[in-house]
């Protein structure tokens, strides 16, 4: 079973709850956990491991060859993306617009844009006990997350690995990178706080979540602080709160040295019981 | 014309306070554009009253027109995107997987396939509760584009601070470090970080800071939240002194965001006294 891990609000505490829900999960359970938000992957500040692989990802652009090229200018008139620009006697290729089509490549008269490999970032496979752990790393200056989200989760499929449970980290918001995430998963957990911020977000979160129709459950985290509107509208919404995580300077502390939380905090614990908790009730309904 | 970019790397860290807190100390200084287009929070500080909306376009997306559709499999055997599939016999566009490319209209050999433009969401031009400029947006559902629609944003705000003789142009961006927070870097005058003491936050804003450098733009940093670890705050500290980037602020951890954000006002208009002071100093050393 796969279970996203998104929250709409950045710095709601999705990197929290996916770290030590998977670590906590896998004392007894086989367990995957995989960073998804690439642009600024964090889990790897929480838990370590044996490295086993370690890969650059790459993604197919189209190369000039300027022996062949007839300059018939009809590749930038197809490109959507303004990725091919002609120039008075060469074609520019624009990589980072790219969107890896083919169609210039293959629609050009002469073959004169064989596709490349173009590098996008780094995939990287941890092994710690009966946690395999996966993070990717977007190279600074790539524009589009989606292609190494898409790629990390192919080469994890690839590997079959047999288990219980796999938990996805996801990137903030509700665009693209998100719903790549969201859309491939069985289950979304969207983590919250109780502000108007954390709320508007989380409504946004919620319908995006709910136009490709994926079940939701919601953890309310720094429980304490704003009000209780969220609760009012997850209620009249009829959307399931699975764990409510108190707001506690303890817990920021741990999380700012990069330390996990459960094994400090048992009142943090007793949440991802819950959570686990619904997590089973809801492998049984399927 | 002067436009600073408030990013983070890092998700909540206190961007949109920070950006509110110096949109309502400089007010009619300063125009507002909130470029966190997939959750945009500005407008409920700043409580924006609407006086123009527009439909964003961005991108196209196929659409098979089935009366003449040959069934040929050609148009689903080149996506790369796997956004054809065949329901009940006919071929169909997913228009969640569809990249809007064209290539499937460019084969078709009966031209059955029409490249619709796609609407992305909407751009508002409003004005705050307090007389002054704003731009804002609504990205749609499930739409990509998204750096798109904030270079449009950036476009709207830039050129009502022209037209109105307006200094300055206050941009509010995403976290990250992809396609919307380099369309919001693009252009830009000033770029203010705002961490907190994690080694998350210094982590996510190394990144965003490298990807700063490439744009050559002068930046400086809001250490938030500065009480929770000394290690990493001096961490941070080290990192911005070596980089040469200025510090504009430290501030401790402080329940008056909290309550600011859940009141829907900025810290100034909580308490002028404490934050007009903290804020002015900001203001002055981004000038």
């Amino acid at each position: 079973m796969k279970i996203a891990i998104a929250s709409g609000k950045g710095g709601t505490g999705k990197t929290t709850l996916s770290a030590n829900l998977a670590h906590y999960a896998a004392q007894t359970k086989n367990i995957t956990l995989v960073d998804l938000d690439v642009e600024e992957p964090n889990n790897n500040i929480f838990i370590q491991g044996n490295e086993i692989e370690k890969l650059d990802v790459f993604r197919p652009v189209p190369e000039w060859n300027k022996d062949a090229c007839i300059l018939c200018g009809k590749c930038t008139k197809w490109c959507k993306f303004s990725a091919l620009l002609q120039l008075i006697d060469e074609i520019l290729v624009l990589p980072e617009l790219c969107h890896s089509c083919y169609a210039c490549s293959e629609l050009c008269p002469v073959n004169a844009l064989p596709m490349q490999d173009w590098p996008l970032g780094v995939y990287n496979h941890i092994k710690e006990g009966n946690l395999d752990f996966f993070y990717s790393k977007l190279n600074i200056g790539v524009e589009q997350a989606v292609p190494l989200i898409a790629k990390t989760l192919k080469n994890i499929e690839e590997l079959e690995l047999d288990k219980e449970l796999e938990i996805w980290d996801s990137p903030p918001g509700t665009s693209c990178s998100m719903l790549e995430v969201v859309k491939n998963a069985d289950f979304v957990i969207l983590v919250s706080e109780p502000t108007p911020f954390g709320l508007f977000d989380l409504t946004l979160a919620v319908e995006s979540v709910r136009h490709i129709n994926k079940p939701v459950g919601i953890v309310v985290n720094r429980y304490g602080i704003g009000n209780d509107e969220i609760f009012k509208y997850c209620e009249k919404e009829g959307l399931p709160i699975w764990a409510t995580i108190p707001n506690k300077r303890e817990i920021a502390v741990l999380y700012s040295k990069g330390e996990l939380i459960y094994p400090h905090i048992p009142e943090f614990r007793a949440e991802l019981d819950k959570i686990l908790d619904n997590i089973e009730k809801i492998r049984g309904e399927q | 014309m002067k436009e600073i970019v408030i990013i983070s790397g890092k998700g909540g860290t206190g961007k949109t306070s920070v950006a509110a807190a110096l949109a309502t100390l400089v007010k009619n200084q300063a125009v507002v554009a909130d470029c966190d287009v997939d959750a945009p929070d500005l407008h409920l500080v700043l409580s924006p009253t609407i006086k123009k909306r527009e439909d964003f376009y961005s991108g196209v997306k196929a659409v098979i027109h089935t009366d003449k559709c040959t069934h040929c499999n050609l148009c689903k055997e080149k996506c790369r995107f796997d956004a054809i599939e065949i329901v009940e016999g006919e071929y169909r566009v997913i228009p969640l997987e569809c990249e809007g490319c064209g290539y499937c209209s460019y084969i078709c050999p009966v031209e059955t396939i029409e490249l619709v433009d796609e609407k992305v969401g909407e751009c508002y031009i409003s004005e705050t509760h307090y007389g002054s400029p704003m731009v804002h947006s609504q990205l749609g559902i499930g739409a990509d584009n998204s750096g798109k629609l904030v270079a449009k944003v950036k476009k709207e705000a830039k050129q009502l601070a022209t037209e109105k003789g307006i200094e300055y142009v206050i941009v509010d961006g995403s976290p990250g470090i992809g396609c919307p927070v380099i369309a919001s870097l693009s252009g830009a005058d000033y770029v203010v970080f705002v961490t907190e003491p994690t080694l998350s936050g210094l982590s996510d804003l190394k990144r965003v800071w490298e990807l700063t450098n490439k744009f050559q733009i002068p930046a400086g940093c809001i250490i938030n939240k500065a009480d929770l670890n000394q290690e990493v705050n001096n961490l941070i500290e080290e990192f911005l002194q070596a980089e040469g980037i200025d510090r504009l602020a430290t501030i401790n951890y402080d329940t008056d965001f909290q309550s600011a954000i859940t009141n829907g006002i900025s810290l100034i208009e909580h308490d002028r006294t404490k934050w007009g002071k903290v804020f002015s100093e900001i203001w002055n050393k981004i000038n």
